[in-house]
């Protein structure tokens, strides 16, 4: 892996990087099912076809590779970028560079650990490696999402990280065009622009059930 | 005009350096940066002290040797334009000036504000040679190039190779700075001949000199004297993909045969 040309690792980032960013968008689909009023039965068919439809489960390797692929060569990455000035500017930089692009390491390692205490609270109980709460089957993330967002603390740490997220993203996805090589005069700014849009409807997004579990569920 | 200057002093490659304090007045608004440093080193010989090193060769923007960090800017504030272009009425009176070397790993610093940026040259020469017909002067437009292309091909062609793109990346990467070279070339059919070769040659280069990956900040095209568009990395990228994925297998022939 490290021996992989400085473009290639790039590239393969990339590629991981866009085909997560397809996959918010149909998690989100599913999380935003919890809001139909029906007592989570939309929601809970959803994530049970989730878990079980061939196709979906061997779709799920691929996204744990590509998750593991854009984490490991993110880490390559960013090491070898500070190790590239190993003696900093008594004055930093003060150049004119979206701002957000900086800090893609800092919000990507926040977003590790939103991904890695996400995975104890859902997938691994699922799997059963964790044990659920009580009085919670394994398989019920409706009531699962219901307890963990009745604590505000949590919600609050839940929407800070899609709001990393989202600045993340909102790099990311002009950033992956440009590392293909899909740069032109004609659509780069459209690129740009629907980057933008894409995490600003991202972080909204997952942010709504949330708010929703706190402010207005069973409260009416 | 008065100004306080912090220059980073350093006596050789393995020397531990350190930023120092010099003042300096009764400076013309209408001096170049360097008069302005020349008037400062006029002192400190006078003085028995020792002068400030720095790199600079033709002082009109073209050569590209000049390579001062002003103020955390390759070049300093003004846009567009290399350290020898740069005139102290950018500047206000009784400002301080922070003044340091390039700094990446790639670049060693010789002395003071010297840097070795041989590694671009180890870039460009493993690049390789453009195949030319030798003979008889050719007739003009014997080969059609298209307007557009010929126009792209000598934007990057403008790349002076000063460094200031490695300066300014937070991940001191030379990419826009091989993207341009790349570039210049794979736009024109004389380039093409060697176009998928030279990409490989050049970036296997770039990583073995110790530039850092390209993440996309931009930094580079808004520092660069000479205003070179990161599309031109887009371009790179494109060219090396495709040499990777398509480019056609180098036939050896046995040597029994």
């Amino acid at each position: 892996m490290l021996l992989y040309s400085s473009i290639t690792k790039k590239v393969l980032m990339a590629l991981a990087g866009l085909f997560l960013v397809t996959f918010l968008c149909v998690h989100l689909g599913i999380n935003l099912m919890l809001l139909k009023n029906d007592g989570g039965r939309a929601f809970s068919e959803a994530a049970a076809f989730m878990g079980t439809n061939p196709v979906i489960k061997s779709a799920e390797i691929v996204l744990f590779a590509g998750f593991l692929l854009h984490i490991a060569f993110g880490l390559v990455v960013s090491f070898q970028n500070r190790s590239a000035r190993p003696a900093a500017y008594a004055r930093s930089n003060s150049s004119e560079t979206s701002f957000f692009s900086k800090y893609m390491f800092h919000t990507g390692i926040i977003v590790l650990i939103f991904l890695a205490l996400h995975f104890c609270d859902f997938y691994f109980i699922k799997i059963g490696l964790v044990a659920p709460p009580p009085g919670i089957a394994g398989h019920d993330f409706y009531s699962r999402t219901l307890l963990l967002f009745s604590t505000p603390l949590y919600s609050l740490f839940y929407i800070v990280s899609f709001i990393f997220l989202g600045i993340h993203l909102n790099h990311a996805i002009q950033s992956a065009f440009q590392t293909l090589g899909w740069n032109h005069s004609k659509y780069t700014d459209a690129v740009k622009l629907i980057g933008s849009v894409y995490s600003v409807f991202i972080a909204i997004g997952f942010s709504i059930v949330p708010i929703y579990v706190l402010f207005f569920l069973n409260k009416v | 005009m008065n100004f306080t200057l912090k220059i980073w002093r350093q006596k050789n490659v393995t020397a531990k350096g350190e930023m120092v304090s010099y003042d300096v007045s009764g400076i013309s608004a209408d001096s170049s940066f360097f008069e302005m440093l020349d008037t400062l080193n006029q002192k400190l010989i006078m003085t028995g002290g020792d002068p400030v090193a720095f790199d600079h060769d033709c002082r009109e923007g073209i050569c590209g040797t000049c390579s001062l960090y002003i103020n955390g800017r390759p070049h300093g504030p003004a846009k567009g334009v290399t350290t020898c272009q740069l005139h102290m009425r950018a500047f206000k009176d009784g400002d301080t000036i922070f003044i340091e070397p390039w700094r990446a790993k790639a670049f060693p610093i010789i002395r003071d504000l010297i840097v070795d940026r041989s590694a671009l040259d180890k870039i460009i020469q493993a690049g390789g040679y453009v195949s030319v017909n030798t003979g008889g002067v050719p007739d003009a437009n014997t080969i059609p190039v298209p307007k557009e292309k010929s126009d792209s091909a000598f934007d990057a062609a403008t790349c002076i190779g000063c460094g200031a793109c490695v300066a300014a990346c937070s991940n001191a990467a030379a990419m826009l700075f091989i993207g341009a070279k790349v570039s210049h070339l794979a736009l024109l059919p004389q380039g093409r001949v060697e176009a998928a070769t030279r990409v490989q040659k050049m970036v296997a280069c770039m990583d073995e000199q110790g530039f850092g990956n390209c993440s996309n900040t931009y930094a580079c095209e808004f520092d660069c004297p000479k205003g070179i568009s990161v599309a031109n990395i887009a371009r790179m990228n494109r060219e090396f993909l495709g040499a990777k994925l398509f480019s056609e297998k180098e036939r050896v022939i046995k040597e029994s045969l």
